[in-house]
């Protein structure tokens, strides 16, 4: 028990880690993910196609490999990351491509009805969408995106594997230290548990309420 | 990109690896996929037609187990619990072992929705019959709940190929360290990705493509 409380410290620096990538990947994901969904949602073809590509690409390859490409497979053709940032970019590109798929969905789930009697009132293309569209699409967007951060956390833990210390990463050195596998895991898993479950939570309330 | 010169002629040597990588992919996601739809299907029964002390345990497991990254329960099961009982198991085991209730935990979801939504007059007709409750689920509610099910289990099934690639995290000589083996024995990086992504990427969106397929026969009309 003294062991465990004495690790702690560590555990916690690690867990700054993690939240620090978690944070960094949702606001650049939403930066990169909200603009491009509208154009998916919106946009003429030509517009469209590149981001549909990008999305559908990144979707269907594991967030490990992408990792693993940034990291040691950027560097052969001379684009040297270190590693948090190669993290950061990684789980980056794979979030834009969640995100530009709810935006795309929170829109296009809006009945046609919306726009149709918006336009009949005589309101502009602007008006349209920050009046009705945005508002609607907003509480559509909620509880899948506080779903995707719950992803993010979880998939931050993949860091480790480059080598950042994370939560993930602090756990298995203290363990090596320590020799004491399963109480620490177990913690571990609190730990993240403590982050993710209320999010979880609320996105169960988000969706109750707005959809 | 301009000075990178590509020897794919190196890589192609050991491309085998890289299919027996998918492979054994494959293999861990169906193994653990099959497991995981019987959980799914045993527990979301259980919360909806059984005893009511059941449900708090069940979204307990649901609620631990979604809210824990993958790769953190895959070295509890590998490194974890061996080292506290005695218990020994490869790491293959381990991975489909993990895999397999980390897979419950979403499929319940999936699978109590598909059962919820099997109408009422369906289960009615069923028993009006005179089939019995056990003939009622196996004739009536199962079947129409896999066709309500069917278009939220493709998404899940292809994530679920997708996170084979963590048990490389424990040596599983699956795709993604035949990838990662490939690299460190050639140093050829780039044209190890250039084949084994779309490996991926063609294996993802043809799981996707077959359920679409399945779904377009199967599924009900609304």
């Amino acid at each position: 028990m003294a062991t465990l409380i004495h690790t702690l410290p560590f555990l916690v620096d690690g867990l700054l880690t993690t939240l620090l990538v978690s944070a960094c990947v949702i606001v650049l994901s939403l930066i990169i993910g909200l603009p491009l969904g509208c154009v998916l949602a919106f946009g003429p073809l030509w517009a469209r196609a590149p981001i549909r590509l990008y999305a559908d690409f990144v979707r269907g390859v594991p967030i490990l490999v992408l990792l693993y490409f940034v990291y040691y497979g950027l560097p052969a053709i001379k684009v040297n990351l270190p590693s948090l940032l190669s993290a950061i970019v990684a789980l980056t590109a794979f979030k834009s491509a969640q995100i530009i798929e709810i935006t795309r969905g929170s829109f296009q789930s809006i009945p046609s009805g919306q726009t149709e009697a918006a336009k009949a009132i005589g309101l502009s293309l602007f008006d349209r969408f920050i009046h009705v569209l945005a508002p609607q699409a907003v509480r559509r967007f909620l509880p899948p995106f506080v779903n995707s951060v719950v992803d993010t956390v979880k998939g931050s833990s993949l860091v480790s594997l480059l080598g950042i210390v994370d939560l993930m990463l602090s756990l298995q050195q203290v363990i090596g230290r320590t020799h004491v596998a399963l109480p620490l895991y177990l913690i571990g898993a609190l730990m993240y548990f403590a982050i993710n479950f209320p999010l979880s939570a609320l996105s169960r309330r988000l969706e109750k309420r707005f959809v | 990109m301009a000075n990178y010169h590509f020897n794919f002629a190196i890589v192609w040597r050991y491309a085998g690896k890289l299919f027996e990588g998918l492979l054994l992919s494959l293999e861990l996601a169906a193994a653990s996929i099959a497991i995981g739809m019987a959980i799914g299907l045993v527990l979301a029964l259980i919360s909806l037609d059984g005893p009511k002390w059941a449900r708090p345990l069940i979204a307990a497991y649901v609620e631990f187990v979604r809210n824990v990254p993958l790769l953190l329960l895959v070295y509890l099961v590998f490194y974890g619990i061996p080292s506290a009982i005695d218990l020994q198991y490869d790491a293959i085991t381990s991975f489909v072992a993990t895999l397999s209730i980390y897979s419950g935990a979403y499929l319940v979801e999936v699978m109590r929705a598909g059962l919820e939504a099997v109408p009422r007059g369906l289960i009615e007709a069923g028993k009006s019959i005179g089939l019995t409750p056990m003939k009622v689920l196996w004739h009536v509610r199962l079947p129409t709940a896999m066709r309500i099910a069917l278009p939220s289990l493709s998404n899940t099934y292809v994530s679920l190929f997708k996170d084979t690639s963590i048990a490389s995290a424990i040596a599983v000589p699956e795709l993604a360290y035949g990838m990662r083996w490939i690299e460190t024995q050639t140093f050829r990086t780039v044209e190890v990705y250039l084949l084994a992504t779309p490996i991926y990427l063609i294996t993802s969106y043809a799981i996707l493509l077959l359920l679409r397929l399945a779904e377009r026969r199967y599924s009900v009309a609304r």
